[in-house]
């Protein structure tokens, strides 16, 4: 069965209240910890730091899911707006095939990224 | 596939930018789309800059001191400025597109008021919070010594 166009856009309106959470999450680590105080001496870019939330399971399902949910969002969101030029059905197409594969290939090497450095360091631990 | 194909685009990129003679959402919607693609243009990026964790702890170092100059500094924080806007525009959009702050329809008795003007101090309340983020992540970005 094919997949309306409204369920595609409802899952496009999901993934953002998805990503609102877990980007606001990340946002509040990363931008406003030095402000509060957190994040140890060497900030959160120091590879201490970056190693310490790798090493956290919740952090790394969130990273996942965020890195679903924001390519998904975003690309369909890239998807739209070059559809509303409206073009030929066959580039419509093309485009739709073009965005779900850049989509997966981003998202492989993304999770792999996530879930190869947190066996890595729980290997090595 | 668009299931509306009797409703063409005949203004091109003009369609995507201009919003005549309609109200400040109208604009508010042309800034969502802009700010989306530069936070899409950024994440494809960071995603591939947050790999290098996988090649030790010397990458990462050398990825991240090639990131602290200016340029990218003040990249980063415009894309921030993106976020704040995106997300905090998206959440209005969202309440909006499920039926929040519209109101229920009614007799259109002078003086004359419209869903739009319903839910438009929900627009001022959005970025009036996507402001204070905004100075909070600017303090945070400009008001430290570079590590």
């Amino acid at each position: 069965m094919r997949t309306r166009e409204s369920t595609f856009w409802t899952w496009h309106l999901l993934a953002g209240l998805v990503i609102l959470v877990a980007l606001g999450i990340h946002m509040f680590v990363m931008h406003l910890s030095r402000l509060l105080g957190i994040g140890g001496d060497g900030g959160v870019l120091a590879w201490s730091s970056v190693a310490g939330r790798s090493t956290s399971v919740a952090f790394a399902v969130m990273y996942v899911v965020l890195l679903g949910a924001a390519l998904y969002h975003g690309l369909y969101g890239l998807r739209t707006i070059i559809f509303e030029l409206s073009l030929s059905e066959r580039a419509e197409k093309i485009i739709s095939t073009l965005i779900v594969l850049v989509g997966v290939v981003l998202f492989v090497a993304g999770s792999y990224g996530t879930i190869a450095f947190y066996l890595l360091l729980r290997g090595s631990a | 596939m668009p299931e509306n194909k009797f409703l063409q685009n005949k203004l091109g990129l003009m369609g995507w930018i201009s919003g005549g003679r309609y109200g400040i959402e109208r604009y508010a919607y042309t800034l969502h789309r802009l700010t989306g693609l530069g936070i899409l243009a950024y994440f494809v990026l960071h995603i591939l800059v947050t790999t290098s964790r996988l090649f030790g702890e010397q990458a990462w170092q050398t990825v991240m001191g090639f990131l602290e100059s200016p340029v990218f500094r003040y990249g980063e924080f415009l894309v921030y400025l993106a976020f704040a806007y995106h997300a905090l525009n998206g959440l209005r959009l969202v309440l909006v597109e499920l039926g929040f702050f519209l109101g229920v329809p009614r007799q259109p008795v002078y003086p004359y008021t419209n869903s739009v003007r319903r839910q438009r101090p929900v627009l001022v309340l959005v970025m009036v919070v996507a402001a204070v983020i905004v100075l909070l992540g600017g303090y945070e970005f400009f008001g430290f010594p570079v590590r």
